[in-house]
């Protein structure tokens, strides 16, 4: 998957994990606590959603990188080069 | 072979059930009772429908709300805010003789109730709030520092304490007397900085959503289906055994049974002390009226009266019940939105402290007289906090400690479980697992929250 595949599909996730926000202004550069208001429950579920999704596993010592979108991506991109994008 | 297995299909349970089966876990739910909800289920006699548990949900938060349990619930289970179809309270009351304290779901009416009743001690209130504000939810030593004493060091008028805890312990408190400070924190931010709420079509509307979503992320789902043996080998549980005899397999085990219950089930331990087991039970008398209970000028939601200055939470020492304190509960004394209308009865739910080793002992014969006897008691205690409406009754029926202990399978029918809670869920076996009450959330929305937390924490992360 391409950068902004990874990015959508990040989107998607955050669609399911939290249907009443509007994602379209999501700030790529702004933490996903800070516009969305996750809690530690919510970037459970991020993890859990991408290895459910895609099989990438994420440790949990690599959550610190699910920060923001940008930060997410960039973790991401090398992960995820070899899954299809859905 | 399951990847979980689950005892009990109450609220905490199916939570647990649909986490897992969201990320593909062979899950089971295993039911003793014939039918799901465990303390929040529902029964239908002479062809009108009842719930067992619900008076409110409480921990309600208005759509678009993101923070707070229910927020987190509906998220954890990717429900809908309309998914719950939740109207919120019309409002509340807290009677003692000579004293009234209002409440809603907004704080200030509190506050504001608290001023005129005990005008010197309204600061007092304020710092109470800011000390429930700062309590962790997860730190276990706070949580199990004495509720009084941290009142007494922050209130000094004693019947503003007594009237403050009694709501809160009715709907939470699972030791006599005390509460501990996380539990009371927990209840009081349900309670008073939170509230209530009901679903028009009552409990069963929440359980049918919980179990379809369950059963379409292909979990599974056997009622009448008691364990009677959890086998245990070196610490670890190799499968369950059901009363009929039928052996599962599962890589772990979720018991919403109750901590004395689910440990008496394993194999490798002896009895556990009864001592321990809760002892606070209720019996409900339930009236259905003629009439809306707002046509008698009852508009309260719920009503907890309690008859002196002091409030006495604790198993009633002489008899079958203890009538100095109640709770009325008016379902129909809800926000319903204008689609649905009011509810079609009036009912009026009384709930009175029971002692179950009394209502257990008695005979069939003895049993029915009682709930007669008893019925009547408690309806005439009510009646000294809300308009009198039993000349408009059509329907009662009653509900004891045994009937509780039916569908709950606690020790002692306890509705809010054991003293002791388990918060971390964890027991003497490395696979096994405790969720519900004795995980230390009550209520229908820390039940379901118990549930996730619990799943996530043992269940998800291998």
């Amino acid at each position: 998957m391409a950068p902004a595949e990874i990015r959508n599909a990040i989107i998607d996730i955050l669609g399911d994990i939290a249907p009443d926000e509007d994602l379209t202004d999501l700030k790529d550069e702004v933490s996903f606590r800070d516009q969305l208001e996750l809690d530690s429950m919510d970037f459970l579920d991020i993890v859990m959603e991408l290895r459910k999704r895609y099989r990438v596993q994420v440790p949990e010592e690599d959550y610190p990188n699910l920060d923001s979108m940008h930060s997410t991506v960039t973790y991401l991109t090398p992960k995820m080069v070899d899954c299809a994008a859905t | 072979m399951y990847d979980t297995i689950i005892i009990g299909a109450g609220m905490s349970g199916l939570a647990a059930g649909i986490r897992l089966a969201h990320y593909d876990q062979k899950v089971c739910i295993l039911e003793k009772h014939y039918t799901i909800g465990g303390l929040n289920s529902f029964y239908r006699m002479n062809g009108r429908d009842y719930d067992v548990g619900l008076h409110a949900v409480t921990n309600f938060t208005a759509k678009g709300a993101k923070k707070g349990p229910l927020a987190r619930i509906l998220r954890q289970l990717r429900f809908k805010w309309e998914d719950f179809a939740l109207a919120p309270q019309k409002g509340s009351r807290i009677a003692f003789p000579d004293h009234n304290l209002r409440f809603d779901n907004d704080l200030e009416l509190l506050r504001d109730e608290v001023r005129r009743e005990f005008p010197a001690h309204v600061d007092e209130f304020d710092r109470l709030v800011a000390k429930i504000s700062d309590y962790d939810d997860l730190d276990q030593s706070s949580f199990e520092l004495s509720g009084r004493q941290i009142l007494n060091e922050t209130i000094s008028e004693p019947l503003l304490i007594e009237m403050i805890l009694c709501p809160l312990m009715w709907y939470g408190n699972a030791a006599e007397h005390d509460m501990a400070w996380g539990q009371f924190c927990i209840m009081f931010r349900s309670i008073f900085l939170e509230g209530f709420a009901r679903p028009y079509k009552g409990v069963r509307l929440i359980l049918k959503n919980l179990v379809k979503r369950f059963r379409s992320l292909g979990g599974e789902l056997k009622l009448r289906s008691g364990v009677k043996t959890i086998h245990v080998d070196q610490r670890h549980a190799v499968n369950v055994e059901l009363d009929d005899g039928t052996q599962l397999q599962g890589k772990r085990v979720l018991s919403s049974a109750g901590r004395l219950e689910t440990l008496r089930l394993c194999s490798d331990t002896s009895a556990p002390d009864p001592r321990t087991a809760g002892q606070l039970t209720f019996i409900e008398s339930i009236s259905v009226l003629d009439r809306q209970p707002e046509s008698l000028g009852n508009d309260d939601t719920i009503v907890f009266y309690n008859d002196s200055e002091k409030f006495h939470w604790e198993k009633p020492a002489e008899d079958l019940c203890d009538l100095r304190t109640g709770v009325i509960c008016s379902p129909n004394n809800y926000v319903y939105p204008d689609d649905q209308g009011k509810l079609p009865e009036g009912v009026v739910r009384i709930t009175t402290i029971a002692d179950f080793d009394r209502w257990n002992g008695l005979n069939e014969q003895e049993y029915q007289l009682a709930k007669l006897r008893w019925y009547d008691r408690s309806v005439a205690a009510s009646v000294q906090f809300t308009p009198d409406f039993r000349s408009y009754v059509i329907d009662t029926d009653v509900f004891t400690p045994t009937t509780i202990k039916r569908f709950t399978w606690h020790d002692n029918g306890a509705v809010y479980g054991a003293p002791d809670k388990v918060l971390d869920g964890t027991t003497h076996l490395n696979n096994v697992f405790l969720c519900g009450t004795d995980q230390g959330f009550v209520g229908i929305i820390g039940a379901m929250m118990s549930g996730i937390s619990m799943a996530n924490a043992h269940c998800l992360r291998d």
